[in-house]
């Protein structure tokens, strides 16, 4: 974890962001005004249930999502505006400004290349180097990711991998140009708890190393608890709460934000303690209730809640929230 | 909770392995999936087993349904040994020994209604006439928390991943077994919905009385639902116990070193274990888990530990364990120090 100052100003702010894909009866909306500023060399973690929207709106800033996605706002990296580019000036930014590594690397990679080629080809389509050059610079790439025996395994295809070294390709892909911001999307979801932390290490390593921003996509409160110097909770395509990592889990204030920690199984508790569970699901995208989208399934829910949409504001210095009836007392 | 007089399942040395074929079906290795596990559950009682991706956990938990029959060992269910039994005597022996998997919609017919999913096993067992299934049917929908008139018609595409796994738990359910094999039951489910089904299989436990074999690769999940907790590496148990126990004072390097993976401690996390488990075609002489273990020594290479009880109920296959012995306190002392931390 970095403590840099934050006067250098944000390296990526992202303004009232809002994604939407249309649909013949009624449009889904995937993002609802997403605003958050990301300074130099931080690590983020964007929290999150499947569907709250926490990986559209990354891809949104990649310029990775289908055709039919309709993006509103503004997502300015260094100033720059990533909305609205063209293709090719979108390349330009992917990998040398913004990289990002997924879920299931099994998937992402090639499995009919050599893992060498398969970076060499990310360091080419960025720089104007030789095959044997860029091979090199892969051979680099797999000592820097700590794959032992980086010459040998360069001529290995994926399947002859492990999970935790395919991952490991992976994001020595994403670091191929040297990004300042690398987006993680569950990069460790689908790794043993040991791989994981590996993979984990490894980054914040790679981050202090490279001066990286990081920027980790989970549905893991403990996982970004340990590694995060900020955390972002989503539900139903909106910032819910949002703190540094020791702020937040000091006191939690949202509702949502202490359902989602306290549902987690954790070594602390003892056996067979039921889990405090909250009913209900996530509302339907395409017809989101009026007032808090949480309202329904939220314990605390008043009224008010139902009528108007809790504004995300800063109610503390650092610590921001979107509720109308905040929880007081600090949780254990 | 060790009542009862004799264990409900009792696993004895139990082997599972696989031939590998390389080109032209020349026999290339064999993966050594389960080797020799033995344990007990007793009635009423919860045994996670925890352990990472190729730890033989989910082949474990097929060859004590027979499916596929194991290489060797034995398997005493309620007093039969299922290895022994052929065709309906094994149906039946087997009836009260029902599994859960990971992804219900991969479990789940896509074409069938949800009622007719979870009659299915009361068809198969031939148990009682039309109207008695369906008194059935609505009864287990009723237990696992579903709406018999409303989610009954539906198609398992109709319902959500956690409706879905509470189907196949009805399904298991229909048949009164006395025991459940969960393998990985809520790793496919979102936090909050995952939480949910948990405090079902708890609910269910306390009112049916039932067993169960729970599979899981997160410590802090098999905590949760275990009464007793053993740590599989590479086709063996390295360490059983009372969860309690297994988690406060972990006997095993390989348990601490999980333990120690686990995001989300309020404090610093510890340096991760090295390297990869290696390939279960060709496991390391002697402990298997040496090869990545802080302790190893050249005793760990010659000689293969055998699994011994070290306080009551709390069992270790380990030369070195954490907590010293007798016999070795002077050694493992010497060792901590010299151990990169």
């Amino acid at each position: 974890m970095n403590r840099v100052s934050t006067a250098s100003g944000p390296l990526l702010e992202v303004e009232n962001l809002r994604v939407s894909f249309p649909g013949r009866r009624s449009e889904l909306r995937a993002v609802n005004g997403m605003s958050y500023s990301l300074y130099p060399q931080r690590t983020l973690a964007i929290v999150g249930e499947s569907g709250s929207g926490k990986t559209v709106s990354c891809r949104a800033l990649m310029g990775l999502l289908p055709q039919a996605a309709v993006v509103t706002g503004s997502a300015r990296f260094r100033g720059v505006e990533l909305l609205g580019l063209t293709d090719d000036e979108m390349r330009r930014h992917r990998g040398t400004n913004i990289a990002m590594v997924f879920q299931d690397p099994s998937r992402s990679l090639n499995p009919t290349m050599k893992v060498g080629n398969q970076i060499a080809e990310a360091v080419r389509v960025h720089q104007r180097v030789s095959k044997a050059e860029a091979g090199q610079q892969a051979i680099e790439l797999l000592r820097l990711v700590h794959i032992p025996v980086p010459g040998r395994r360069f001529h290995e295809y994926p399947h002859q991998l492990s999970g935790g070294m395919r991952q490991r390709v992976m994001i020595a892909i994403a670091l191929a140009c040297r990004p300042k911001l690398l987006i993680a999307d569950e990069a460790t979801t689908a790794l043993d708890v040991t791989t994981q932390a590996q993979i984990m290490d490894l980054l914040l390593e790679l981050q202090a190393e490279l001066g990286m921003t990081l920027m980790l996509i989970s549905h893991d409160l403990g996982l970004a608890r340990s590694c995060a110097d900020e955390v972002i909770v989503m539900y139903a395509g909106q910032i819910v709460e949002q703190a540094s990592t020791p702020q937040l889990f000091a006191r939690v204030r949202m509702p949502y934000t202490q359902a989602l920690f306290e549902a987690i199984p954790r070594l602390e508790r003892p056996s067979h303690a039921p889990l405090p569970v909250i009913g209900g699901r996530p509302p339907d995208l395409s017809a989101l209730p009026a007032g808090c989208s949480f309202a329904p399934r939220c314990r605390r829910a008043a009224d008010d809640c139902r009528a108007t949409t809790p504004p995300l504001a800063e109610h503390e210095p650092g610590h921001r929230w979107a509720c109308w009836h905040p929880i007081e007392t600090p949780v254990a | 909770m060790t009542s009862g007089a004799e264990p409900l399942l009792s696993v004895r040395d139990l082997v599972q392995e696989f031939v590998v074929r390389d080109y032209g079906g020349v026999k290339g290795g064999v993966v050594n999936a389960v080797s020799g596990v033995s344990f007990d559950v007793w009635p009423g009682e919860t045994l996670g087993i925890v352990g990472e991706t190729g730890s033989g956990k989910s082949t474990l938990a097929r060859s004590v349904l027979q499916a596929p029959r194991p290489k060797s060992g034995a398997v005493v269910f309620r007093g039969a040994d299922l290895v022994t039994l052929r065709g309906s005597s094994l149906l039946q022996a087997r009836r009260h020994l029902q599994m859960v998997f990971q992804d219900p919609f991969g479990s789940l017919d896509p074409k069938w209604k949800v009622r007719d999913l979870v009659a299915e096993p009361l068809i198969a067992y031939r148990v009682g006439d039309r109207a008695a299934r369906r008194r059935r049917v609505e009864a287990v929908l009723e237990l696992v928390g579903l709406d018999p008139a409303g989610h009954g018609g539906r198609r398992p595409r109709e319902l959500s991943g956690g409706q879905a796994q509470r189907v196949a738990i009805a399904r298991a359910l229909a048949i009164e077994p006395a025991m459940i094999i969960c393998d990985e039951p809520v790793s496919s489910l979102d936090v909050l919905i995952q939480a949910q089904v948990l405090n079902l299989f708890e609910q269910l436990r306390a009112e049916l009385r039932l067993s169960y074999l729970f599979i899981a690769h997160d410590l802090a999940l098999v905590k949760q639902v275990s009464d007793r907790v053993a740590v599989m590496y590479l086709g063996k148990l390295c360490e059983v116990g009372p969860g309690e126990a297994v988690y406060r004072q972990p006997l095993h390097p390989y348990t601490r070193a999980l333990l120690d993976s686990v995001p989300g401690a309020a404090t610093a996390r510890p340096a991760a274990i090295r390297g990869e488990p290696p390939s279960p075609v060709h496991p390391p002489s002697g402990c298997r888990f040496r090869t990545r273990c802080p302790r190893a020594e050249q005793r760990c290479a010659d000689e293969e530990p055998a699994m011994r009880e070290l306080a009551t109920g709390h069992s270790v296959a380990c030369h070195f364990p954490l907590v010293p012995v007798a016999e070795v306190t002077v050694r493992s002392e010497e060792r901590i120090g010299e151990t990169p931390r």
